[in-house]
């Protein structure tokens, strides 16, 4: 079924931003951006797990936003500007997420890690820009966002898996960047 | 996986013309490309559909919302014209999936996503959905998460939706297009009843594209709650879950609406329960009775029988909640 019915094109050449810098690549039009981010750019830090979008070690930050890049066809990612968790750290300095996931050990063996931060970063947006989550008792538009504790924390980020069990101390280390966060502002 | 060409659309008429021989529709993909990669879907070609001008959410005069069908489901979670009107909505959007699947997923992709039957994924196993007249695996397998309601012999899979729990309970209308001409479906009318055909999901004609969702006002309850149930805390699909809204006015219900997610192959609107409780008072065992009134025709298999407990204590609980919410 063959491919005689298939007339149109199935590799293309795109442009991937990534991390401020544009990648001119061809592809495959079944590769991930995933794939195309590790093997085509050379950007390893988002990792492969589970490949069906379960447990969110390959998160990346697209036009700002957290999404799986197992699922997310590279082909599809042209046009947006794309973080990995190399981009998070500017000028050598780290993000707040990143000290903090040191300081408190928010990690053991690593894999699940550049997921876990890019999945915070875009995480703490939405919660910035007063986005109710499923633990969010009242959604109504006329309340004041819900203050992150630890349980609003565990739902937002339970897209991402960690099989060594550092949920603890994650769950602190993102509640402490939140709570720098609001005194910085 | 097999290849395919891939084209993004900007205009809906280009879109309908690359779909309507053998193209699919990319929304956000978390279900597509999944199940691409399993071998169960295998299109030719991919119309990517996010940069039609179909997203946002947007009041209509009778006070109700047109919802666009590239809207993802994040925006639509915190739409704060959803939030007001139907938190329920809201609630059940953000009981789906995780962040990062909600920041993808489409609305109108979330409406057509397929089951999540374990038979139906694995290429190895029978399935009617996936292979018709191959046979169910599942009937005589393992069954515990599958319907209590409305299937047949053929297929005893659910729907994953939630979002579409919540459409379902107030009254939604799907907007589609093909080359033909615009059309609507009302969600009651959307998914198709199981039958014998299982693999024929929906009522859209092939190379159809949905368009928009709408909500009329006069589904705009005072109260309404998305409560879900499921085997761990969070990300994980439905074992029961309910949607339900409530108008109360002296202590008589003046208006409800109750739909269950997880029991059937579409979200199971509850007519004959909101008839029992209408114009009636408020009570606990009037909700009781209500509820069983949903679940009357349910027929559990060997090993889902809990799911009809649950589902008649689950739609108690949530009206009882609303109930006393209206009172404080």
């Amino acid at each position: 079924m063959e491919r005689k019915d298939v007339t149109d094109h199935t590799h293309s050449d795109i442009s991937l931003r990534v991390n401020d810098v544009t990648h001119q690549l061809r592809v495959d039009n079944r590769t991930t951006l995933l794939d195309a981010v590790r093997e085509g750019v050379g950007h390893t830090g988002p990792k492969k797990g589970c490949d069906h979008g379960q447990c969110g070690a390959c998160t990346v930050l697209l036009d700002g936003r957290r999404v799986v890049s197992c699922l997310t066809l590279a082909v599809a990612a042209q046009g947006a500007e794309i973080t990995t968790v190399e981009g998070l750290a500017g000028d050598g300095a780290l993000r707040p997420i990143q000290e903090a996931f040191v300081r408190l050990d928010g990690f053991q063996c690593g894999y699940c890690t550049s997921g876990q931060l890019c999945s915070a970063v875009g995480m703490l947006a939405e919660h910035e820009a007063g986005w109710p989550s499923a633990v969010t008792t009242d959604v109504s538009p006329d309340h004041p966002a819900p203050e992150l504790d630890a349980g609003e924390v565990r739902e937002r980020m339970s897209g991402n898996l960690c099989r060594c069990g550092a949920y603890p101390s994650i769950v602190r280390a993102v509640l402490e960047t939140a709570a720098r966060e609001e005194v910085a502002r | 996986m097999r290849e395919f060409a891939y084209q993004r659309a900007t205009r809906v008429r280009d879109a309908l013309e690359a779909g309507h021989d053998g193209g699919r529709y990319l929304g956000g993909g978390t279900n597509l490309v999944d199940l691409m990669k399993y071998g169960v879907e295998a299109p030719a070609r991919l119309v990517d559909v996010r940069f039609l001008p179909l997203d946002g959410v947007r009041v209509t005069p009778d006070g109700g919302l047109v919802i666009g069908a590239t809207t993802t489901n994040s925006d639509a979670a915190a739409h704060p014209e959803v939030r007001r009107r139907f938190p329920a909505l809201s609630q059940a959007v953000l009981a789906g999936a995780s962040g990062q699947l909600r920041n993808m997923a489409t609305v109108g992709g979330n409406l057509l996503q397929r089951t999540r039957c374990a038979y139906f994924t694995d290429s190895a196993q029978r399935c009617n959905k996936r292979v018709p007249g191959s046979g169910c695996a599942a009937i005589a397998g393992e069954h515990h998460n599958h319907a209590v309601l409305g299937w047949s012999e053929h297929c005893v899979a659910t729907h994953p939706s939630d979002m579409a729990v919540a459409l379902a309970a107030f009254d939604a209308v799907v907007h589609h297009e093909s080359l033909e001409g615009a059309g609507e479906t009302p969600l009651s009318e959307f998914y198709l009843p199981v039958g014998d055909t299982p693999s024929r999901e929906t009522a859209l004609t092939p190379g159809a594209l949905i368009t928009s969702v709408t909500l009329p006002g006069s589904a705009v309850l005072p109260r309404s709650r998305y409560r879900k149930v499921r085997e761990r805390a969070s990300y994980a699909f439905a074992t029961v879950s309910v949607a339900a809204a409530l108008d109360l006015h002296d202590g008589l219900v003046r208006d409800t609406r109750i739909a269950l997610g997880g029991v059937a192959s579409r979200p199971w609107r509850a007519l004959a329960a909101e008839e029992a409780l209408r114009g009636g008072p408020a009570t606990a065992e009037r909700f009781l009775a209500a509820a069983d009134a949903a679940l009357a025709d349910a027929e559990p298999l060997r090993d889902n029988g809990y799911k009809v407990t649950l589902a008649r204590n689950l739609i108690t609980a949530v009206l009882t909640g609303l109930a006393e919410e209206s009172d404080r």
